[in-house]
């Protein structure tokens, strides 16, 4: 059964109802498209990222060599084994060759696999940024329609002050100051976590997850503290903008409760702008938060972007730069093929 | 998803009003969330999770815990060039000679006694007998003799200390307790030989040197009084004493050095336990943890010296000058006044905050053998009204708006190269802003993140200086030769900034091929005169090594100089390896049991929370699909 409701829901820029067997030719092509696009995007910057680094001033070999008892002959060693004797075309075209067969290269300061030193870190980015997206969103979606739907009420002003005022403070000294309270203890508060790093280094199993769970508490606790107002706000805002829909006023007059006329017929309506933005906090997964991670010795790759700039160690910031471009244009697709399926409007 | 907006009616009428329903929730998920922390706070700890600290007290053991910051580059010795890297190298591989904690001469490490050829060309080191590798095997002249030519032959495994052997002629052993060096010309430093010596019969399986870390395989051979045992990127690297160690066991049972990226976060861990040390303390930090208990600061007298350096106009040793220096700083007059505006004493009271001390000559008082000072006529001593003076006297007159006029008419604006990284630099700047614009000198802080560049192009009028000094001053004394200068313009060199001076070169010459110890040093404080003389350096201040330790973790711990000197960064093990546990703590972490109890307890009701807000979502969307 139809109702009201779904007016504005179906009708699309055409005026023409559509009927299911048009959504599913025209799907396909619409997966297609943005599949092309990604993989166009993704050569762009593996392109880019050669270049692009290679504007930042500053002599790799020097930096790395600073201070350290260094002879000629050694600073030629090091060009020669990092390929910078060569000219640049051949460094472009070297670089090419070894990406598209999948090889970064080798970190200048950690000879290593850049490949390696990635895979060593992404996993400890992605849980510990990847758990605090997951909850600072779910958080900001649900107090954000609880914000909207009693706009102007007390809690409504509660919320968003609070957390404005959180999105107002700066992460590293939210994240010193949680150290502070809730690791050493004060007053009558005990300390009850760790002051930094991922785990103890002596557990094992049931154990390790538990070890890893307890250290994350607070660099999550500060991710999330400073990040749901984001969502928090964009829902509101977008639900506060469907609620003088005439839809919600048919599903009221039909009888319908408050709370489902928010849940079945406001939110999802509303959900799409919030959904765009939780896909793009996802993208921003893999670069983690280097302030976070470096208050509380987080070994993540936020960390590894950092130090690999500063020298700057080459193939190690352009592989990570691809690592976060890609993670940035894969979430960006997912979101485009998850699209239609939030609204229909979308892909035709 | 899209089925949600097709409700189905008609539905039951609720049977509470709605705006009550999400009260009730809040408060039925609140209550079973302080549930579950009282059971999680209550819970004796799950017999599967280690607690670390906590079994380890248990068990009597005795950590060492040690909070870094300074990520490894490399745990092999051949590439192997930051602090923490070649510190954990010093624990775990025996260098041919060490340092006496005391005065930081030269005594006997892998290497039992040494003597030179009456031509200097040839050394001739005993190996000690009582050094076992830690799998076994016995360390002999072999493994300096392969260590070496290694570094002579292969180009990727000279990366970090190739600079040792670049006067190397020949290395041979011919007996497992002999070691012979020849040399192409004298060269001082052959008892400063900081080359970690490894084990041939594990080394020479490698293929790559450029490619091999060494961060595979746990327990690593080393004969040093450490042995690495587990290494975690960013995270931990574990050592265990080596039982087998020549000049006896390490104390501790374990010693872990742990990452903390952030100084304050470090401090707090210092302040709960968690570690037992943590170096590089600001002043703040140091101030904030000398009322606090059972801790130590040790503000120890650093190795490095912090200076002013000029641009002596830069050039490269073609002849060739490029840069653009400011022509007014060649006049010595001009340097001169510069420096005797600096007041020392404000830039160590207030900058440093008590924490360094004066500068004087070019080579920090710890190092005693070496440390030099200029004579009373020959010290250029704080006094503006002097520096007006030398300035007058000079022909720098001031102009009606009160500035200094140049030899070319233009008024006298330097710029100093500061480091944005380095807050001192930024504090000092502020200061010489005010002193040299009192003399009528205008100054511009070029605060910028990578110094380098505009410094190897001479592109300053000043910078801020400064360099950790060796036992060995040679490198140091080095970089102040014309052999350092770059080769053209195009090149860089090992130069500092650019200072090239015949009669210090001459020095630098006698004293590299003296071999008499106190003549050495004689040849070496002659350089530092004529290196103050030259005006183009001034050292400032000596900062020093700020740290902190656990009093109720270490007993007691051998500093360097041993009478007033600091833990981290030795020329030597000394530290760590002299550290006597505490009898009554139980290494570090151990009073963070409860907190780990409380913790996990907290982490459950999180999880708890989030799983039963989840969970009454979905009962309560059943409900109203009843």
């Amino acid at each position: 059964m139809r109702d009201a409701v779904d007016g504005p829901v179906k009708t699309g820029p055409s005026g023409s109802a559509p009927t299911t067997s048009g959504t599913r030719t025209a799907y396909p092509l619409y997966v297609a498209g943005k599949l092309g696009g990604a993989a166009v995007s993704l050569l762009a910057v593996l392109v880019t990222s050669f270049f692009l680094f290679r504007i930042i001033p500053g002599d790799p070999v020097k930096a790395m060599t600073h201070g350290v008892p260094t002879s000629a002959e050694q600073l030629a060693t090091l060009r020669k084994q990092f390929g910078l004797d060569l000219p640049l075309w051949q460094q472009f075209t070297d670089y090419c060759g070894r990406a598209l067969t999948g090889d970064l290269g080798t970190s200048y300061q950690f000879h290593a696999p850049v490949g390696e030193l990635i895979a060593e870190k992404l996993p400890a980015t992605l849980l510990l940024t990847g758990t605090a997206v997951l909850i600072y969103s779910a958080l900001g979606l649900w107090l954000g329609t609880r914000s909207a739907w009693r706009n102007g009420s007390l809690s409504d002003r509660v919320n968003t002050g609070v957390a404005l005022t959180l999105w107002s403070v700066p992460s590293f000294w939210l994240g010193l100051l949680l150290i502070i309270v809730f690791s050493v203890g004060i007053g009558p508060v005990p300390g009850m976590f760790p002051t930094g790093g991922m785990e103890s280094g002596d557990s094992s199993g049931f154990g390790y997850v538990l070890d890893v769970a307890h250290h994350m508490v607070l660099p999550v606790a500060t991710l999330v503290a400073v990040g749901y107002a984001q969502t928090l706000l964009v829902m509101r805002s977008s639900l506060l903008d469907e609620m003088g829909g005439d839809y919600l006023t048919t599903a009221r007059a039909k009888g319908l409760r408050d709370d489902l006329v928010r849940r079945r017929h406001a939110v999802p309506n509303a959900l799409l702008p919030t959904v765009t933005m939780v896909f793009i906090n996802l993208g921003h997964v893999a670069a983690g938060s280097i302030l976070v991670e470096t208050v509380f010795s987080w070994p993540g790759l936020g960390g590894l972007f950092y130090q690999a700039l500063s020298v700057p160690d080459l193939p190690l910031v352009q592989g990570l730069f691809v690592v976060f471009a890609g993670a940035m244009i894969l979430m960006n697709l997912l979101a485009d093929l998850l699209y239609p399926l939030l609204d229909p409007r979308v892909g035709r | 998803m899209v089925e949600r907006v097709f409700p189905r009616t008609p539905r039951r009428p609720a049977r509470q009003p709605a705006r009550q329903r999400p009260r009730l929730r809040l408060l039925l998920a609140s209550g079973a969330a302080s549930a579950a922390l009282v059971a999680g706070t209550v819970i004796p700890l799950n017999p599967l999770l280690p607690a670390p600290q906590q079994a380890q007290a248990a068990d009597g053991k005795k950590v060492l815990t040690v909070a870094v910051s300074q990520s490894v580059d490399s745990l092999s010795p051949f590439l192997a060039q930051k602090l923490v890297s070649t510190s954990i190298h010093r624990l775990t591989y025996e260098y041919l000679t060490n340092y006496d904690p005391k005065d930081a001469h030269t005594v006997p490490g892998f290497a039992t006694a040494w003597e030179s050829s009456a031509d200097k060309l040839t050394w001739t080191f005993t190996i000690r007998k009582d050094s076992k590798w830690s799998d076994g095997v016995q360390a002999t002249a072999e493994d300096a003799a392969w260590t070496f030519n290694k570094m002579m032959t292969d180009e990727n495994a000279a990366t970090a200390n190739g600079s040792f052997t670049s006067n190397f002629k020949k290395v041979t052993a011919p007996d497992p307790e002999t070691l012979v060096v020849e040399l192409n010309k004298p060269q001082a430093t052959m008892t400063a030989l900081d080359v970690p010596i490894v084990p041939k019969h594990i080394w020479e399986k490698v293929g790559d040197f450029s490619k091999f870390n060494n961060d595979k395989q746990f327990p690593i051979v080393g004969n040093g009084p450490f042995i690495i045992t587990d290494f975690k990127v960013d995270q931990y690297i574990k050592l265990k004493p080596n039982k087998d160690f020549w000049r006896g066991a390490p104390k501790f049972d374990e010693l872990v050095l742990k990452y903390y990226k952030d100084g304050d976060a470090a401090v707090a861990a210092l302040q709960k336990g968690e570690v037992s040390f943590t170096s590089g303390l600001t002043p703040a930090q140091a101030a904030a943890l000398k009322s606090a208990d059972n801790i130590k600061v040790n503000d120890a007298p650093g190795r490095r010296f912090y200076a002013l350096a000029t641009n002596p106009g830069a050039r490269s040793k073609d002849g060739k000058k490029f840069g653009n220096g400011h022509a007014a700083l060649l006049d010595p007059a001009v340097r001169k006044a510069l420096f005797q505006a600096v007041d020392r004493k404000t830039v160590i009271d207030k900058v440093f905050q008590g924490h360094a001390v004066e500068g004087k000559g070019y080579i920090p008082p710890r190092f005693s053998a070496y440390f030099w000072e200029p004579s009373a006529d020959q010290t250029i001593a704080y006094d503006p009204a002097e520096a007006a003076r030398t300035l007058d006297t000079a022909g720098y007159e001031k102009n009606a708006a009160g500035k200094r006029v140049g030899k070319d008419g233009k008024p006298l604006d330097f710029r100093i190269l500061c480091h944005a990284t380095d807050p001192n630099d930024k504090a000092i700047g502020k200061y010489l802003q005010e002193w040299w614009g009192q003399l009528g000198i205008g100054l511009k802080v070029d605060c910028l993140d990578n110094v380098s560049d505009p410094w190897l192009a001479g592109d300053y009028d000043l910078a801020f200086d400064g360099w950790s000094v060796n036992p060995d001053p040679d490198y140091v004394l080095s970089i102040h030769t014309c052999g350092a200068l770059p080769a053209t313009p195009k090149d860089s060199g090992a130069t500092d900034n650019f200072i090239c001076d015949k009669r210090y070169d001459d020095l630098y010459a006698q004293q590299s091929a003296e071999y008499d110890p106190a003549k050495r040093a004689e040849l070496v404080k002659q350089m530092e005169s004529r290196l103050y003389d030259t005006g183009y350096m001034n050292v400032m201040a000596y900062p020093n090594a700020v740290e902190a330790y656990r009093t109720d973790q270490i007993k007691s711990i051998t500093t360097m100089p041993e009478a007033a000197g600091n833990l981290w960064g030795q020329d030597g093990y000394w530290s760590w390896w002299s550290a006597v546990p505490a009898d009554d703590g139980g290494g570090s972490g151990s009073s963070s049991s409860t907190g780990v109890v409380i913790g996990i307890g907290a982490a459950v009701v999180v999880v708890a929370a989030l799983g039963l807000f989840v969970a009454m979502r979905r009962r309560s969307t059943a409900e109203d699909r009843e």
